[in-house]
């Protein structure tokens, strides 16, 4: 486990809820959920799952840390956007899905083998270096898993498909560097280090 | 011409239903002069649709008979019926109210004797029904219902022209049939204003995973209270309408389009008791082989009704799920609506199926923000807020919010008497 895992374990000792507000983007929409099933129904994949998100927002108010962070369930996640169009409190439960992923994957405490991230994380590097990236934005590993949740049997048959995407110009509008090819990788990778940064430097703030 | 003798110490009821019914009333009881407005043919509004009332499971024809031999009795109100307020020009005081009347093609001569029905052919949908209009109709010269206060005839205004509407007027043996009736616009005086025009249920179509629109045996809890009724069009039978089979395994979905950001953002506050009121309907009809499954988020039942939830809990052939259904789709083979979801009480999947699905939809102000004919304050919801700004016009009943009839009727009350307070001071300054 990491240190920053155990600072944060000691930081919100009482309330796992809380340190969702903090940490986890979109966190503090959870406490807005009223439990009524509706996301956990109409989730096409939630039956293959240990956790539909409905649970995972309980375990979260339960205080179950271990288990939800620990839960591959949000890794599954293949952003389909049902739950978000028919949840009745507008929670974005895919934006949380993610979220708790990205916080999972910063405490260290994601399965070792859990398909997804170990692709994920491929994948990044691979990017990292070449470029092609999509959705700067928002920084990090959040939208990077958008539409490889379906479970990874060959990633690199995977990484050709992202790739032929972005090659189409279907994943990558490179709106924030002003165009859509990447000519100097080595600034792109100095503004991926800014953020990284920041990032730490946010989180790090809270724990 | 209609004639409507009224001054700036009139109160002008907008919406015959219990609410304005009760203003109406209340005001023209202590002396005042009143004009109330109705858009049906009758008064009376939706609770004349309901088979029974919670928490009593008493009918809804005993107040309302009360409230109409009130009426009749009284000199001081003028009642107006398939009449709508178009424009209310003018300040607490000294408003001017403009009416449009629909042609009713039948005058007060009408004795009801129901002739001029058996004479005419053409069927309608029957709107008393809701969407179970189709299943028994109703005659294009008609009573809207058998309760209909004032007991007269309404002819169809598409038959007017046609050999029936002759026929009509052939048939009626008191000279009740005007065919020349022409719609008027009328304008008279008022002094403060009661809106009561009440609610409407939320459009079950809007719900798409629920299917109202594509299967038969999914209706919505208006519905099911017409069903209910031997007035009704199953004579108070318990018939899905794919194909008359006795519905004895019934769901009922809560918060059918309430609490809902993608549909009303409030909780309609009556529609739990309403349910639990039902399942006393399916219990009725068929003892201990009649089965209710409620699916809700939680039950509401507000204040004083919470010993009818914990009786209707005790009932063991009611069941609570908690879950809010996700969607419905329809068994091919024997038309049973299935109900797939997650419960919230084990996060267990279910794939139920059911004789009949009642929605329990939601009510919603009966005029639209937009449409109201003159300025005033309404909420995010559409429901007419209590603001200093309204001047003399006070909203009573469902018009301010989604209320029981217990709960509305007190509210009516407030409003007369708020009314009244406008017309007194009017009455002071003139001497
Ligand atoms: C399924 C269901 C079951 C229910 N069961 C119960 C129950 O058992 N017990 C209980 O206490 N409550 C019950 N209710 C609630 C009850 O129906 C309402 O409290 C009641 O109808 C409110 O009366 P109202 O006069 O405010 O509105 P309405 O009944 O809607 O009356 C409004 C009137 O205004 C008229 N109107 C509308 N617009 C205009 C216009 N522009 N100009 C002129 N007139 C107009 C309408 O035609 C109508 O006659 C139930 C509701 C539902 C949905
Ligand atoms: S649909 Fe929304 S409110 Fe309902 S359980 Fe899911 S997150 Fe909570
Ligand atoms: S976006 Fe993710 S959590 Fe939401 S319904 Fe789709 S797969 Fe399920
Ligand atoms: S209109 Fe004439 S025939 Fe029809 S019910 Fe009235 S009195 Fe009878
Ligand atoms: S009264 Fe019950 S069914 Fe109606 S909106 Fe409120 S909680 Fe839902």
């Amino acid at each position: 486990m990491s240190d920053l895992n155990n600072t944060m374990i000691n930081k919100y000792r009482t309330s796992f809820l809380k340190e969702v507000e903090a940490n986890v983007e979109e966190g503090e929409w959870v406490k807005m959920c009223m439990q009524c099933g509706v996301c956990a129904g109409s989730c096409p994949l939630g039956k293959h799952w240990a956790h539909p998100p409905q649970e995972i927002f309980m375990m979260i108010r339960a205080g179950k840390r271990e288990e939800v962070l620990t839960s591959d369930s949000m890794w599954m996640c293949t952003s389909c956007y049902n739950c978000i169009a028919r949840c009745p409190r507008g929670l974005p439960i895919t934006h949380i899905m993610h979220g708790l992923a990205h916080y999972a994957q910063r405490l260290n405490l994601v399965p070792q083998q859990q398909p997804t991230q170990r692709f994920a994380k491929v994948f990044w590097e691979n990017m990292l270096k070449k470029g092609r990236v999509n959705e700067l934005k928002l920084g990090l590993s959040l939208y990077f898993i958008d539409g490889f949740g379906q479970g990874v049997k060959n990633a690199m048959a995977n990484q050709k498909l992202g790739q032929n995407m972005m090659k189409a110009k279907r994943m990558s509008p490179m709106e924030i560097l002003g165009g859509h090819g990447v000519k100097n990788p080595g600034e792109l990778q100095k503004i991926i280090a800014k953020a990284q940064a920041l990032e730490d430097a946010r989180i790090s703030g809270n724990s | 011409m209609t004639e409507v003798i009224a001054t700036n110490q009139t109160i002008l009821v907008v919406g015959g239903g219990i609410s304005g019914m009760t203003a109406a009333l209340e005001a023209a009881e202590t002396g005042k002069k009143v004009v109330l407005v109705e858009k049906r043919p009758y008064v009376g509004g939706r609770v004349t649709q309901l088979y029974k009332y919670f928490p009593k499971l008493c009918f809804p024809t005993c107040g309302l008979e009360i409230n109409q031999r009130r009426a009749k009795m009284n000199p001081n109100l003028t009642i107006l019926t398939m009449a709508e307020v178009t424009g209310i020009q003018g300040e607490a005081g000294d408003y001017t109210a403009t009416v449009k009347i629909s042609p009713r093609y039948v005058n007060d001569n009408c004795t009801g004797c129901g002739d001029c029905a058996t004479a005419v052919e053409a069927e309608f949908d029957n709107e008393f029904n809701y969407g179970l209009g189709g299943v028994s109709k109703r005659k294009g010269a008609y009573l809207p219902h058998k309760m209909a206060h004032p007991q007269r005839y309404v002819i169809d205004p598409a038959i007017i022209g046609t050999d029936d509407a002759e026929k009509a007027k052939g048939a009626c043996k008191y000279n009740a049939v005007d065919l020349e009736m022409q719609e008027e616009t009328i304008e008279f005086k008022a002094g403060a204003v009661v809106w009561a025009t009440g609610w409407q249920p939320y459009d079950a179509n809007r719900i798409q995973p629920y299917g109202y629109d594509r299967f038969a045996n999914v209706i919505t809890n208006v519905e099911f209270e017409r069903m209910a009724d031997p007035q009704g069009p199953t004579g108070g039978k318990l018939l899905r309408p794919s194909d008359g089979k006795e519905a004895k395994n019934v769901a009922f979905i809560q918060c059918a389009g309430s609490r809902d950001h993608n549909h009303l953002l409030h909780c309609s506050r009556i529609c739990c008791m309403a349910t639990l009121k039902q399942t006393h309907f399916v219990q009725d009809a068929w003892g201990d082989e009649g089965k209710s499954t409620i699916y809700y988020i939680d039950i509401r039942a507000i204040d004083r009704f919470e010993d009818f939830y914990q009786s209707v809990k005790a009932n063991p052939n009611v069941s609570f799920i908690k879950s809010k259904v996700a969607s419905i789709v329809e068994n091919t083979e024997n038309g049973n609506p299935v109900l797939h979801g997650v419960d919230t009480e084990g996060y267990n999947r279910y794939a139920s199926e059911y004789d009949l699905v009642v929605l329990a939809v939601g009510m919603e102000p009966s005029v639209d923000k937009a449409s109201f004919p003159v300025d005033i304050v309404v909420n995010e919801e559409g429901f007419i807020e209590p603001a200093p700004e309204n001047g003399g016009i006070f909203a009573a009943g469902c018009a301010s919010d989604a209320l029981d009839v217990n709960r509305a009727v007190q509210q009516a009350t407030g409003a007369a008497l708020r009314a009244i307070q406008v017309v007194n001071r009017v009455a002071g300054t003139e001497g």
